[in-house]
């Protein structure tokens, strides 16, 4: 069915005689759990990942520039699984006429000002994809919607209608060690908002530039993208779902002391249980961050945020007094040496109320405009199983990457 | 050798330069303010295809193809830039836009195709290096003339030009030391500059090695169509070459927004 459509898009394509580029990767991932620990029924050993990717991605458009096309898409050998599969990345029309832009298809969307603290960018993410070492790009997944873009020197105003919900990937029990409040039940069913129109997720922003800021606001209206869980005694079983989630917020940006300031909030209302009294169901929450990039040398860069999220009433499913709050300090720190062909960099997170933290460091090198490879670790350390770093201890791993562009 | 009568030459006239009246320090500055508008500014706005070519001292080389596009608005020194990227891979569809002003820092962006991300970046390191070029960003976008003591050594012919040569010297620490440049007296473009590191030593020159008066669009203004970069101390160096330059086409103001650095027209980037 995708191949259908990215193959009617192609004779389109031709149709409107534009310049039709092809371009791709050969990419080759690696990453190792340096723990000796494995996690039970887990699969690939010590490996974490081991896949060959290709990457195809086709582009074009008609001079006039008022039509467009763009297929991207992975085919990968995961040697973890030993299973061949696709993955499209991306695949979208794209119609412009006057101040409108209209895209349709699958399309990666992000937007809000954090660096890895996603706030009103509601889209989906690809955990795994990035706590295995993937790069950074295959942290975000499409979305197969509708995108419409209104541009004016009043207001900048961009709507996204995803009538597929598509949920966070979350780290495989396979493959990382997860805390797992239901273990003693095997049995697991999943159930996805069903695609009928009423159930489509709309996300909107509102843009415009004042007072030397960059200034957002957002709205979503849709579903919490990871999953909540009950037992339903019956079978029994543990059911994943997605419950509804409203989202209000807003974002600045502006040049400030040198640097680059950030500012972010957003009010989570979980639209299945607003007053917080359903166990299973998360409860509303607000969300915030405030950061600070800055040029600390030549050729080096920092930045500094923190987040936090403040749940209305605590989680009754909480082992821990306190989850209330939970509070994020990050700081990355980016060098590139011997006129770019280096890179070293290092992200750092580190929860106070959580006790727990992650480390990133990495180092790539472009041996050619064609060729690059990269080398990096996930460390991540807690007192505590129940906190979102210290659950994933276990599953340290280092990663090496190599990469052909053609 | 020649760096070294440079230096003597430069320091006898430094010293005369200090004696000297009032007027010499301002013909110098005055020099480079119009050479800095003959470089960076002319046109209402500018479109060029960028071929970068970067090497190092053991023949290793990369490139960077790119559209540059540029408006100036009108009033004050102010420049919106457009940079498009067509190769390498790693950074096609990449666009960085750039908000330039002549009393505070610059704004920029970038747009990283990848993830469809637009991102507000900090601009405040001007020596940082361009896309890892031995341009840096300063070389790139101008410095602030205000920022140096000027002073106009000699005039002197490099090749056919008859140029002015003109020292620059930081008031607060910077990246070199001291620079000459070599303006030409018609023109006004510089042909040629040599930055002098902390220890007084040659670090890098710039040479403008292809002049032409050239323009496709509606005028044609001297422009520099081939210049390198050198960094004498570790063989690497720069080369770059506009291979189309037009002025004048009538790039709209709104080109220099969110929404053209997530898709750009094509009429601009092909």
């Amino acid at each position: 069915m995708r191949c259908a459509a990215a193959g009617v898009l192609l004779m389109w394509a031709g149709c409107v005689h534009g310049e039709v580029q092809i371009h791709g990767f050969l990419m080759g991932n690696l990453a190792v759990r340096t723990t000796g620990e494995r996690p039970p029924r887990g699969e690939g050993g010590a490996f974490v990942l081991g896949e060959e990717r290709l990457r195809l991605d086709l582009s074009g458009a008609a001079a006039s520039g008022r039509v467009s096309f763009l297929v991207k898409g992975d085919l990968f050998h995961d040697a973890v699984s030993n299973r061949v599969d696709g993955d499209l990345r991306e695949a979208y029309a794209g119609f412009r006429g006057g101040p409108l832009d209209l895209r349709l298809g699958r399309q990666i969307v992000t937007w809000g000002a954090g660096d890895l603290f996603f706030i009103n960018d509601v889209f989906p993410k690809d955990w795994e994809s990035f706590f295995s070492g993937r790069p950074m790009e295959y942290l975000k997944r499409g979305v197969d919607a509708v995108r419409a873009q209104y541009s004016s020197p009043a207001v900048n105003l961009d709507l996204v209608a995803t009538p597929f919900f598509r949920a966070d990937a979350l780290p495989s029990p396979k493959r990382f060690f997860l805390y797992d409040p239901f273990a003693g039940i095997a049995s697991r069913q999943e159930r996805k908002p069903p695609a009928r129109a009423a159930n489509t997720e709309v996300a909107l922003r509102l843009s415009r530039r004042l007072a030397g800021f960059d200034l957002s606001l957002y709205g979503y209206r849709g579903y919490w993208r990871m999953p909540a869980a009950s037992v339903e005694s019956e079978v029994p079983a543990v059911v994943r779902f997605y419950p509804r989630l409203l989202v209000w917020g807003a974002s600045a940006q502006r040049n400030w002391l040198a640097g680059v300031v950030s500012l972010e909030a957003g009010r989570y209302g979980s639209r299945d249980d607003r007053r917080g009294a359903n166990p299973a169901i998360p409860n509303s929450e607000w969300r915030m961050l405030a950061g600070y990039q800055r040029q600390l040398a030549a050729d080096l860069t920092g930045n500094v945020q923190f987040y936090a999220e403040i749940v209305d009433q605590s989680p009754p499913l909480s082992a821990a007094a306190g989850d209330r709050f939970r509070g994020i300090l990050s700081a990355r720190l980016t060098q590139f040496l011997r006129y770019q062909s280096w890179r070293l960099s290092l992200f750092l997170a580190y929860s106070p109320t959580g006790e727990d933290f992650f480390l990133q460091p990495e180092i790539s090198h472009r041996l050619t405009d064609r060729f690059s490879v990269a080398a990096g670790a996930n460390i991540f350390a807690g007192r505590r199983e129940t906190t979102f770093f210290g659950r994933m201890r276990k599953s340290d791993n280092v990663y090496i990457s190599a990469r052909a562009d053609f | 050798m020649k760096n070294h009568s440079h230096f003597a030459a430069a320091l006898l006239a430094a010293a005369a330069g200090a004696m000297a009246q009032a007027p010499a320090v301002l013909d110098a500055a005055a020099v480079l303010e119009k050479s800095q508008a003959a470089f960076y500014y002319p046109g209402a706005d500018m479109r060029a295809r960028v071929v970068m070519e970067l090497m190092t001292a053991g023949g290793k080389k990369r490139t960077r193809v790119l559209t540059m596009l540029r408006k100036n608005l009108p009033g004050a020194r102010r420049q919106r830039y457009f940079l498009y990227f067509h190769e390498p891979g790693d950074v096609r569809r990449t666009a960085f836009l750039v908000w330039k002003y002549p009393d505070r820092d610059d704004e920029r962006w970038i747009f990283i195709p990848a993830v469809n991300m637009t991102r507000r970046i900090a601009a405040r390191d001007s020596r940082s290096s361009f896309v890892g070029s031995d341009f840096s960003y300063e070389d790139v976008s101008g410095r602030d003339l205000a920022a140096d003591a000027h002073t106009l050594l000699r005039e002197e012919k490099l090749g056919e030009a008859a140029c002015y040569v003109i020292q620059s010297t930081p008031k607060a620490p910077a990246e070199f030391s001291r620079k000459l440049s070599w303006i030409d007296k018609v023109t006004f473009l510089p042909l040629k500059e040599e930055h002098y590191d902390a220890r007084d030593q040659l670090a890098r020159v710039f040479t403008a090695d292809r002049v032409e008066t050239a323009g496709s669009g509606k005028a044609a203004y001297p422009t520099v169509l081939k210049r390198t970069m050198k960094n004498v101390q570790s063989g690497h160096r720069t080369e770059v070459v506009f291979e189309t330059v037009g002025y004048d086409l009538g790039i709209e103001a709104d080109l220099f927004t969110e929404r053209f650095l997530q898709q750009p027209p094509q009429k601009w980037v092909r």
